[in-house]
């Protein structure tokens, strides 16, 4: 894997003066576009919206208004609440899954193991649109329709998941596994004692990058829910957009709502933010 | 690497692992079984049949795919989606490099702009969807901040109607693509980039190649193999974008920025033809298909491997 260092390399010299001023101008203009859409949001989730509009922006105009009247009309909490639940459950039984079949794939003998595997590697092509609809008849089938099941069951099987930690658990030497089953230790021992505490950086680069994935996840959850109480986040937001399409006030102070816990859990965890990303480059190399 | 450690041990089963190793699958195995083959089997058959409200009504043959091949809204949100790879992806490709290259210099606050610049990556994107539509209304910011400076120099200039009008919505779309993913193109880059040996720039530099040359002869076909991931991956992005037009302009307007997997979601819940939906979703896989390995076959002329 490649490891992810904030030193700078690869440039022989070092710049004069000159080139650097106009470097950090360069880069300082993209942070602003970057940066700009997150201050609008902030700023006109602050004053209503009559003063946006007439761009009057004097400070008796700034207030938290706007977000006591989110809360007010849209149940902003609950969506919340949906998101962690969703968020958390999907991330940790995915992730136990493919570990239990990673470790398999990856350390134990069995008849069929290259066979079974290669099945799982050929369907890592396969859009998402392709399994939406029968998925959606299937957990309409199983009467799941609207429950936690349906946001929560679809998402714990994941090839990328297992796939990924199959190759890393190849990488640790076999010779612990038979030191421990000389020692009478069962394979699940071995699996949970050894290979998962030795794996510890890539479970939790993993880790974040499904808990992301799911948390900002739209389209499944937008399917298969259709009441008030289950939406997740991304899908209560896009509904308050429905009812509310140019109140910009409540609009922005929502978006700040829904963005700010993912915005301070970035910024504290960004390392491994970014190494999560850098793990999708790795499935593709 | 797959093939490092079994060439170490040859593989030979061993039949007290033999049952142990189906247990471990097997939650794997079931959900993968249900949702994933199961699952695309359905929808191949769906695709293949006639599926009303009810369910399966009869066997269609190619009839779905047929209607779609004349159904002009189906090739307008092709040609709506073919219009956002061509420009999204070799823009975000150029923007990132050209923000990976800026960040990996000998100069302070990489990590801050590095923070910045990956910020919309981690941003739900209905929130983003949402913020461009408020800077890209007719009144908003982006036409206020146009209008003054044109204003400044003099200039003729008529706000354009960004999400209103079918000229301009698409582009909409690009330029929220672009902010939001922009950041994961630049990390990945970067990552490339530091693992370019510092060596070969020292013998270039002796050689006396320019900082241009040696950006085009060396680093360039080093991070080839980079630059191949990235277009892949955000073209089959690209192909599947969904959230950004669905929620800024809602596919409108007429049908301007409408998306293929837009057209999919219309089609199997708006107007309950899972039918067509999934034929759909099947020529779209099709499409994605022949054209990654189309690039797979391609890549031996444009991209590098060190090994070889």
């Amino acid at each position: 894997m490649t490891t992810m260092t904030a030193t700078p390399s690869g440039s022989p010299t070092r710049m004069s003066l000159p080139a650097r001023i106009g470097l950090h101008a360069l880069l300082l203009s993209f942070s602003t576009l970057m940066l700009a859409p997150f201050g609008v949001m902030v700023l006109v989730s602050l004053i209503p919206n009559a003063a946006f509009l007439a761009r009057d922006f004097s400070p008796s105009n700034f207030s938290l208004d706007n977000y006591f009247r989110t809360f007010a009309v849209a149940p902003f909490g609950r969506y919340y609440f949906n998101s962690i639940v969703v968020s958390v459950s999907v991330t940790t039984l995915q992730i136990l899954i493919a570990s239990l079949a990673a470790f398999a794939f990856a350390r134990l003998r069995f008849r069929g193991r290259e066979a079974i595997f290669l099945f799982y590697l050929a369907t890592l092509m396969i859009p998402f649109p392709v399994t939406l609809i029968p998925n959606f008849l299937i957990i309409k089938n199983l009467g799941w329709y609207d429950t936690y099941l349906a946001l929560i069951v679809p998402g714990l099987f994941s090839v990328f998941s297992t796939f990924l930690l199959r190759q890393y658990y190849r990488g640790i030497p076999l010779d612990f596994d038979e030191a421990a089953r000389m020692d009478g230790a069962s394979s699940l021992r071995i699996w949970w004692q050894i290979i998962v505490p030795l794996s510890g950086p890539v479970l939790a680069t993993l880790a974040i990058f499904v808990f992301q994935g799911v948390w900002n996840d739209f389209l499944w959850p937008l399917v298969v829910t259709t009441s008030e109480q289950m939406r997740t986040i991304p899908v209560g937001l896009a509904a308050f957009v429905g009812q509310y399409s140019t109140a910009w006030d409540l609009l922005m102070a929502g978006s700040v709502i829904a963005l700010l816990p993912v915005l301070v859990i970035y910024v504290i965890g960004q390392k491994w933010f970014v190494q999560g990303i850098a793990l999708s480059g790795m499935g593709g190399r | 690497m797959a093939s490092h450690a079994s060439s170490r041990r040859p593989f030979r089963w061993r039949p007290d692992q033999q049952w142990e190793g189906y247990l471990f699958i097997l939650p794997s195995f079931a959900g993968f079984l249900i949702f994933i083959v199961l699952a695309v089997a359905m929808s191949l058959g769906i695709s293949f049949s006639d599926w009303g409200l009810t369910g399966f009504k009869s066997f269609a043959g190619l009839r779905n795919y047929q209607q779609l091949l004349r159904d002009p809204l189906f090739w307008q949100a092709s040609t709506n989606t073919v219009f956002y790879i061509v420009t999204i992806v070799p823009m975000q490709l150029a923007l990132g490099l050209v923000m990976a290259v800026g960040l990996n210099q000998a100069i302070r606050g990489v990590t801050v702009y590095r923070l910045i610049y990956f910020m919309p990556v981690v941003t739900t994107i209905v929130a983003g969807a949402i913020v461009f539509r408020l800077l890209l209304a007719t009144n908003g910011p982006v036409n206020s901040l146009l209008t003054t400076l044109t204003g400044a120099l003099g200039v003729p200039f008529s706000a354009p109607n960004w999400l209103g009008s079918s000229q301009f919505s698409k582009w909409s779309v690009v330029i929220l693509t672009l902010w939001k993913n922009t950041g994961f193109t630049m990390v990945v880059y970067l990552a490339a980039l530091q693992g370019v040996p510092k060596e070969l720039y020292d013998a270039a530099h002796t050689d006396g190649a320019n900082a241009w040359q040696r950006f085009r002869h060396v680093t360039l076909p080093l991070i080839s193999p980079t630059t191949f991931f990235l277009f892949i991956f955000q073209m089959i992005g690209a192909f599947q974008l969904f959230t950004e037009p669905f929620v800024m302009t809602r596919g409108g307007p007429a049908n301007s920025s409408l998306s293929v997997v837009q057209y999919i979601y219309l089609a199997a819940f708006r107007d309950i033809r899972m039918d067509k939906a999934a034929a759909m979703a099947w020529m779209l896989f099709i499409v994605i298909f022949a054209f990654t390995l189309f690039q797979n076959f391609m890549q031996k002329r444009w991209v590098y491997y060190e090994s070889e």
